[in-house]
């Protein structure tokens, strides 16, 4: 390895950047969970453990944490199925390949809030297209987005729609990356379609959907903005996602504090969360072979 | 049994172009409805089913005080996002050539913590930045401007990007760096010289998921700016209020959208020619 005065020229200007930008939001955020920061006393006092006390009992956070994990994994779930079996479909030759292949990919290049206001008016109870092809099929109109199940139903749809195309590309651009060696070798013992699969392209495919089902369930667990303009949360409490109700203690009720604390818990949560998900990931997908 | 498959086949790739044609197509008639076209159901077809008007196109290029003014936030949105992509794609892959080339260590911190550091930057939930920025940018008095938003992006993206040309980097050979350098050209020189140009197919996908993250982002922008820096999609969803325009929703989520939706076609280009997997692993 090179080992140069220069290289500090490369690293530091990002380095130092980043850290700028993130290390006081980072510090401050925790200080200020200590402190009891509201709309009526704004300022930085010492108000204990008081805030992670009152975290401790309050049911409707741990609701929304639970239901972001469902929503999450079961998203993301969906969109890895969905987006493997896609980029299945589109790897290899077939008609109109590159037309598919586009199509597929453009969800994941429009803003996710904008398309989410589009899809508020499909879900509409009794204006909305969605309800009309079901009656038109003859079935019972939906109550889309005012009742609970409906609504969490909903908000998994819009996730699938923008983001299995994040999870097509990856894993097309893992498929298309793939040696034909062991293909050929799987032709040549007779291996057939299914066979081939389970025994050649998942596990040469394991690495790569580690790495996609990762960057997915970081990037789920921040869903907040198309629950807003979704649901705003509702009916009741019903779609409140742990980011969705931080925000509502925080930067609607100003209750900074309390939000800080909140903010401070479901990091770290994530954190510790995240970091054996991808443990076990890893086991299942490479030990299994 | 081949025939089944293959019509199995087509009619899954029907079924999902369908769904996600679906919103494009539903947003694309109703921007030519009226009030009247919107309360009586679900319609689609113009003439035949609703008598269809321009009006909530018009809206949007009327300016300020007579209708929507879309084109203030389109420029601000392409201002912030551009220049916050070119910075972040600029650092970061500095940033990225020296984590690959170099080795590192400060105490326990190695060249992998580094780059960890960079990416972990990801997980972070907008939500718990959001208020330390309000008071941060307060502080720098760039509060509701665009300037303040650049600076807020660049730690959304310089992460990406570094994610993206670590990988990329570490797969070209380190051979030609040293020949290079035996030939009498300095680091910046040889990374200037030799290394960038080799590298288009990253940077063009790193670039392109800098736009894309930036451009599509709302909670900041709802956040950090009010009436003087309205970006786009703040701007979009603003008029989701009681009363919704459903036309000029429409037209205008269209016109959001739409330039964005060119990138697939780039994405997908180099996805066949094989250079995106390298970048992507």
């Amino acid at each position: 390895m090179l080992n140069l005065r220069h290289k500090y020229v490369f690293l530091l200007p990002g380095l130092l950047v980043l850290l700028a930008i993130i290390l006081f939001p980072l510090l401050f955020t925790i200080r200020v969970s200590f402190s009891s920061w509201d709309v009526v006393m704004p300022g930085l006092d010492w108000f204990g453990g008081r805030n992670y006390t009152r975290m401790w009992a309050d049911g409707r956070f741990w609701e929304a944490m639970q239901r972001l994990v469902m929503v999450a994994v079961s998203s993301v779930a969906l969109q890895y199925v969905l987006g493997f079996s896609l980029a299945l479909l589109v790897w290899r030759n077939i008609r109109m390949k590159r037309f598919f292949r586009v199509l597929f990919l453009v969800p994941m290049m429009t803003t996710p809030v904008i398309m989410t206001v589009i899809w508020r008016t499909i879900f509409h109870e009794s204006l909305g297209p969605l309800n009309n092809f079901i009656e038109m099929l003859g079935l019972p109109a939906v109550p889309w987005l005012s009742t609970a199940s409906t609504a969490v139903i909903s908000l998994v749809i819009v996730e699938v729609w923008q983001w299995t195309p994040f999870m097509f590309l990856l894993l097309l651009a893992g498929l298309l990356s793939l040696p034909r060696e062991p293909f050929q070798a799987a032709a040549i013992d007779g291996a057939g379609p299914v066979r081939t699969f389970f025994n050649v392209t998942m596990p040469l495919m394991a690495p790569i959907s580690i790495g996609a089902l990762i960057i997915r369930l970081i990037e789920a667990s921040k869903i907040m903005e198309t629950v807003y303009v979704l649901t705003a949360g509702g009916p009741g409490t019903a779609t409140e996602t742990a980011s969705y109700y931080i925000y509502i203690r925080g930067l609607r009720e100003f209750q900074i504090g309390y939000a800080a604390a909140l903010s401070v818990t479901y990091l770290v949560l994530m954190i510790i969360a995240l970091t054996i998900i991808a443990k076990i990931l890893a086991r299942i997908m490479i030990l299994k072979d | 049994m081949f025939v089944l498959y293959r019509s199995l086949k087509y009619f899954v790739l029907l079924v999902w172009s369908a769904f996600v044609a679906l919103p494009f197509l539903w947003a694309l008639t109703t921007s030519f409805k009226t009030a009247n076209g919107v309360v009586s159901g679900a319609t689609y077809i113009p003439w035949l089913q609703y008598e269809p008007s321009l009006e909530g196109w018009k809206v949007l290029f009327r300016g300020e005080g007579k209708g929507i003014d879309i084109i203030t936030p389109y420029l601000n949105s392409l201002t912030v996002t551009l220049s916050a992509s070119f910075i972040s794609l600029l650092l970061g892959t500095l940033a990225a050539y020296g984590l690959s080339r170099f080795s590192w260590r400060a105490g326990p911190i190695r060249n992998a913590d580094i780059t960890f550091f960079f990416i972990s930057q990801r997980i972070m939930p907008p939500i718990v930045l959001s208020i330390p920025f309000f008071l941060m940018l307060r502080m720098l008095g760039l509060l509701d401007s665009r300037a303040g938003l650049v600076l807020v992006y660049i730690a959304l993206l310089m992460p990406i990007v570094v994610w993206v040309m670590v990988d990329f980097f570490n797969n070209i050979p380190r051979e030609l760096d040293e020949t290079a350098m035996l030939d009498g050209c300095g680091p910046l020189e040889t990374f200037w010289r030799v290394i960038l140009p080799n590298c288009k197919p990253g940077l063009v996908v790193a670039g392109l998921f800098c736009i894309v993250f930036g451009w599509n982002d709302f909670f900041f922008a709802f956040i950090l700016t009010f009436t003087e820096t309205q970006l786009l999609p703040v701007a979009i969803v603003s008029l989701n209020s009681s009363v919704t325009p459903w036309w000029s929703l429409s037209a205008s989520s269209l016109i959001a959208v739409v330039p964005l939706v060119i990138l697939a076609f780039v994405i997908e280009k180099y996805l066949s020619s094989g250079n995106l997997a390298g970048a992507i692993k």
